[in-house]
């Protein structure tokens, strides 16, 4: 009886996984493929690398204050000039690069916890459950972003961790609506319907047949929400509610930048450059990946 | 019609009652004494006594909710936990600014936006077109708020072109109102006009390449007036759609152009209330801004009926 409902591995799982490892390489060629994409990447590597190694990198500690040396235009011992407590500028960038990533990396985290199981979920089983988170989903979409992230961060008291939780909060149902929808659409193939018949329960089922389906959307919906994340960063540690002093991130600088705008107006562009760069590299990334899986998909339609 | 949209309207009530309800649902599993945490860094007890009596916290945390929706239907906001003033009041008092802001940003918005995007299909693939494109897809990625910055330090401190600060109400004159909305405006309707430019340059090129389309020109008439005459509606649906989203997300990127830009708005209200633990007014102000986003996305609903007539049936 066992024998019967429960075949060899390769039966249940080969016609399950359209991206297995040759149309994987497919995929990655196609990206790859997009100068823009290359650049987007390498400069994102590049970017976690100065943020790894950001003690050894930065020329002056970035939290030692100096105040002789306060509000130094860019130039000879300060490549960026100095803030008004003199600090390095470029110090606290390097520094900054890593609380940044970090923190977009844990409210990115959150949102697919919170967001691809539940979808997978909802895709799946139907009916009153689908209907239910469908509609909460619904709600945290529709509530104004920042908002919400200023009421969550009000509760929980600021900081970097809280903020990227309110973030992470804010950005779940673009994982949920994604994973909802692809596990939707593959939910009566042949395939699924097969597994099923032949005995796999639900779960393995959804982790096994349906997931390498829901994994592709959700790699492109992950960058293009790093790139969101790293700017609610920004935005909420500039509002004094992310990151706490003295560390800083790229948004606190600004806010410095900010209140010195007269005196040293050369402390805005640093910072404001590097969240710009960060989030368009982000955005070329996820769309690369997106038409590289666009093409292989397509040319693999021809081949067959 | 009228039933699409009142059936809409009371789809959005939930999401009115849900937002605050988790508010208070986190005040309430917040680690401590919430009494002790809104209470700031150095408590009296007195203060921490006066904030649960104000709050009621010793009661359950629906009886809590019940309470604020039942007063809240009455008109009555609460009082700050700071200044003791009416919270209606201080929203009302603050409303102009913000609502300026928001205004000049969505205009500019849908302006540049539409003008950017006939531009580019005029030509569809031609310099302008490309052009076009990469300027959009760039300023998605600028930061309103460091935008913001920028303009002000360009042309506010070391050019000063405009006003750098402060807001000044309609009611004093259309002139000042207007250079004083200038830079926060721009700053925060670069990203939508972007979105608006994008969503309706790739609409309309779908548009444009449909039978009716060639149809009209197969007819005889002008590439131009096919695409104002028969294009430009059609491809509008799904740019209204965004439309609807990017409000609210402007209704929240107005909170750091105000910061900047030293304007008494919501924004800076808002953050005031966070920074010192304001329930009563934060409540008002997400209240005040979902009921804002409900609105807008009630009259994209119905838009639809405008621009396309299958959905007024």
């Amino acid at each position: 009886m066992k024998n019967v409902t429960t075949p060899p591995d390769d039966l249940l799982d080969a016609p399950g996984d359209p991206y297995a490892e040759s149309a994987g390489t497919g995929i990655l060629r196609g990206i790859l493929r997009r100068r823009s994409t290359i650049v987007a990447g390498g400069f994102l590597a590049l970017l976690v690398l100065v943020a790894v190694l950001a003690p050894v990198i930065a020329p002056y500690d970035p939290n030692v204050q100096n105040v002789l040396q306060r509000l130094r235009p860019p130039g000879s011992g300060h490549l960026l000039g100095t803030d008004d407590y003199g600090r390095d500028v470029l110090s606290r960038l390097i520094h900054s690069a890593r609380v940044s990533l970090q923190a977009a990396a844990q409210a990115v985290a959150v949102a697919l916890v919170i967001g691809l199981s539940p979808g997978v979920a909802a895709g799946f089983r139907g009916g009153w459950l689908d209907a239910a988170l469908t509609r909460i989903m619904d709600a945290l979409m529709s509530a104004p972003s920042l908002v919400l992230a200023i009421t969550i961060v009000a509760v929980l008291g600021p900081g970097v961790t809280n903020a990227m939780l309110a973030v992470g909060v804010i950005m779940a149902p673009r994982f949920f609506r994604v994973s909802r929808a692809t596990t939707m659409d593959v939910r009566h193939e042949t395939y699924i319907e097969a597994s099923i018949a032949l005995g796999c329960g639900n779960l393995r089922t959804a982790v096994r047949h349906i997931l390498p389906n829901v994994m592709p959307p959700i790699v492109l919906v992950t960058s293009v929400s790093l790139g969101a994340a790293v700017a609610a960063e920004a935005s909420l540690s500039f509002l004094g509610l992310g990151v706490r002093p003295p560390a800083a991130s790229w948004g606190s600088m600004l806010s410095t930048a900010s209140s010195n705008m007269g005196l040293a107006p050369y402390l805005v562009w640093p910072p404001g450059v590097m969240i710009f760069l960060t989030v368009l590299a982000f955005t070329y990334l996820g769309d690369g990946v997106r038409k590289g899986m666009l093409r292989s998909r397509s040319a693999s339609g021809k081949g067959e | 019609m009228l039933r699409h949209a009142g059936k809409r309207l009371l789809a959005a009530i939930p999401l009115l009652l849900v937002v605050p309800l988790l508010v208070f649902l986190l005040i309430d599993l917040a680690p401590g004494d919430p009494a002790v945490v809104l209470a700031g860094d150095n408590p009296t007890p007195e203060r921490i006594a006066a904030i649960q009596a104000r709050l009621g916290l010793s009661d359950p945390v629906v009886e809590r909710y019940a309470r604020w929706v039942g007063a809240v239907l009455h008109g009555d906001l609460g009082k700050s936990l700071m200044s003791d003033q009416s919270v209606m009041e201080m929203i009302i008092r603050r409303m102009g600014a913000t609502m300026s802001l928001v205004l000049f940003a969505m205009v500019m918005a849908v302006v540049l936006g539409a003008l950017m995007a006939i531009l580019s299909s005029l030509r569809p693939g031609g310099v302008v077109d490309r052009l076009v494109n990469w300027l959009a897809s760039i300023a998605i990625a600028i930061p309103a708020f460091w935008f913001g910055l920028v303009l002000a330090s360009l042309f506010a401190v070391t050019y000063r072109v405009f006003p750098a600060f402060g807001f000044v109400p309609l009611s004093e004159g259309i002139g000042p109102w207007l250079s004083h909305l200038v830079l926060p405006g721009v700053a925060l309707g670069l990203l939508p006009a972007a979105e608006v430019t994008l969503q309706l340059r790739s609409a309309l090129g779908q548009v444009l390449t449909s039978d009716y389309i060639l149809n009209a020109r197969a007819k005889g008439l002008s590439r131009r007036s096919v695409l104002f005459k028969h294009a430009l509606k059609n491809a509008c649906v799904p740019v209204v759609t965004v439309f609807g989203f990017r409000v609210a997300e402007v209704l929240a990127g107005s909170v750091t152009i105000e910061i900047i830009y030293n304007m008494p708005g919501l924004g800076s209200l808002a953050v005031d209330s966070v920074l010192s633990r304001d329930i009563p007014v934060l409540l008002g102000f997400v209240l005040f801004s979902t009921s804002v986003v409900v609105v807008v996305n009630l009259l994209v609903d119905i838009s639809y009926g405008y621009f396309n007539p299958k959905v007024r049936a």
